[in-house]
């Protein structure tokens, strides 16, 4: 059982990196793509190994310190913020049961019964790793950047739980894998709560710090924003948990919302535990994937907020619906009964 | 009061309504925008395996030609290097010594024929002086360098090769005049 929890954890690490890793390409490419462009193509068919040359590239390049950083906090920035983003897909189930040797196996690494307060829990702690880098940096650009983004994640963190008490509510349960075994076939918690996911989706994109509330690294004002004193694979570890942040939100917002791993019909195929566990890992997949072009192509889309505009939608727009929608919730558990 | 210019508009300042206000019309049609350039013909051309379509008469980076016996017929007259607006053009004159007829045409040629193609701005105008239909602008683009000076060049890069199968054709960038000196058969060299 232990091995099998161990075999699955550095599956599911291995698993987001390689993620990540693609999804710089992948980003690449359909920015491109939006443009009228091709998109990297030089490294490989398709340019396949342009996130081995960046990532060969970004640890051969000097690691560079100024001399009025904080030597400790300069390192425990990007360091945290990856361990961080590493540490979420924990209680994410990531398909049914499997069965091996008359054995069964959870495909989730630890069925928490506050899975989701775990998940909040982790990605709060996430704003500590840019505001320890931009601090340590000793720059301004990057102190703003970091001050920017720990302000708007806080902002926004506080609508995404409001979103999420209703699915909550209508569980009954604080537990991952509960929320999933609700949304059955195609029972899924999109057609009872759109304006809860429309508002955790909004917010996810605040809290991954991706455009358009991309203000922490908002180039036009602030440099590099947090990272600007970075290089190397420090930088490369602030870039890198950025997508891995994605990748995991994507996968959040599935499950939460979009009955994570099951779909419609796929019970009655008759398919073996083992297979119909895979099948259900493939559509989990491809919902994540999807949200991770969702992500892109907003990205590529909208521009940037300005930082008034932004406060304003988390505090005035987004945090009244949030209560409402919880309200609303409420009204419609208690008539049910 | 009229304005100076006709540029003047009026601002509209007017209160966004309700749907305009909450954005996501606006956003979801932006979508659509980018949604359709997904699948649109990409303007990228692979270069060094795809080429970008030349017109027939291109301008780009020059030749010296030689004539039919392989004799340069550059006489460094100076005409081109007047004629260049952009000044890219310098050369030495010398005179043929003898036993070298086989090499140049005339009594006179260019020892050293410089193009700076930083300066050169293709405009051709060194061809439509050239008395001797010496100098022609070729499909060939400059290629990128390093160093400022890789991009004088001499008559090592100039002059066409003297061997006949590796002589460039100009024939697309020659006038009805250049043409009618060809037919000129009083000139031994233009003989076939």
């Amino acid at each position: 059982m232990l091995i099998f929890k161990i075999l699955l954890a550095s599956a599911v690490l291995l698993l987001s990196l390689v993620v990540a890793m693609y999804s710089t390409l992948i980003e690449r490419k359909v920015a491109g793509f939006f443009q009228d462009r091709l998109g990297p193509d030089r490294a490989g068919p398709w340019g396949l190994f342009q996130p081995l040359a960046d990532g060969i590239k970004l640890f051969f390049k000097e690691e560079f310190m100024p001399n009025t950083a904080d030597k400790f906090l300069y390192i425990l920035g990007p360091s945290l913020t990856m361990l961080i983003a590493c540490l979420t897909s924990a209680v994410i189930p990531w398909g049914p049961d499997i069965v091996i040797n008359g054995q069964t196996f959870s495909l989730q690494m630890a069925d928490v019964n506050i899975g989701i307060l775990y998940i909040f829990a982790i990605v709060s702690i996430g704003v500590y790793g840019i505001m320890i880098g931009g601090w340590a940096s000793n720059n301004k650009y990057a102190l703003l950047g970091a001050v920017r983004a720990s302000s708007q994640m806080i902002s926004y963190e506080l609508a995404m739980s409001l979103s999420i008490i209703t699915i909550v509510m209508m569980t009954g349960s604080l537990s991952m894998r509960d929320i999933v075994n609700q949304q059955q076939g195609f029972n899924w918690n999109i057609w009872y709560q759109p304006l809860g996911f429309l508002i955790f989706l909004i917010c996810a994109f605040a809290e991954t710090n991706r455009s358009p509330f991309d203000l922490p690294e908002c180039e036009t004002e602030l440099v590099g924003g947090y990272h600007t004193e970075y290089s190397s694979m420090k930088l490369g570890f602030y870039l890198f948990s950025e997508y891995i942040n994605m990748f995991i939100s994507g996968e959040v917002i599935a499950t939460l919302f979009l009955g994570g791993y099951h779909f419609p019909f796929i019970d009655k195929l008759g398919l073996s535990p083992n297979v119909f566990a895979f099948v259900s890992f493939l559509v989990l997949f491809a919902k994540i994937t999807f949200f991770g072009f969702i992500f892109m192509w907003i990205r590529w889309t909208l521009p940037r907020f300005r930082y008034d505009q932004l406060m304003r939608l988390g505090w005035k727009a987004l945090i009244p619906l949030a209560i409402l929608n919880v309200l609303i919730t409420g009204v419609v558990i208690l008539l049910n009964q | 009061m009229s304005g100076l210019t006709k540029r003047s508009m009026v601002v509209s300042n007017k209160k966004m309504s309700f749907w305009e206000k909450i954005y996501l019309p606006a956003i979801l049609g932006g979508m659509c925008i980018t949604f359709g350039h997904l699948c649109r013909k990409k303007t990228t051309i692979r270069y060094p395996e795809e080429n970008r379509e030349f017109s027939e008469i291109y301008r780009g980076r020059h030749v010296l030609k030689r004539d039919d016996e392989g004799r340069e017929r550059c006489t460094a007259c100076g005409l081109c290097a007047v004629a260049c607006p952009a000044e890219a053009i310098t050369m030495i004159a010398a005179e043929r010594q003898p036993g070298e007829e086989n090499l140049y045409r005339e009594e006179k040629y260019a020892s050293t024929y410089e193009i700076n193609m930083l300066r050169c701005i293709f405009c051709g105008l060194c061809e439509e002086a050239c008395p001797k239909e010496a100098i022609f602008l070729t499909k060939e683009i400059v290629k990128a360098g390093y160093e400022r000076d890789e991009f004088i060049y001499g008559k090592d890069l100039l002059v066409e090769p003297a061997d006949p199968s590796k002589r460039i054709d100009v024939t697309m960038r020659q006038t009805p005049e250049v043409l009618d000196f060809k037919k000129d058969k009083n000139q031994k060299h233009n003989v076939h």
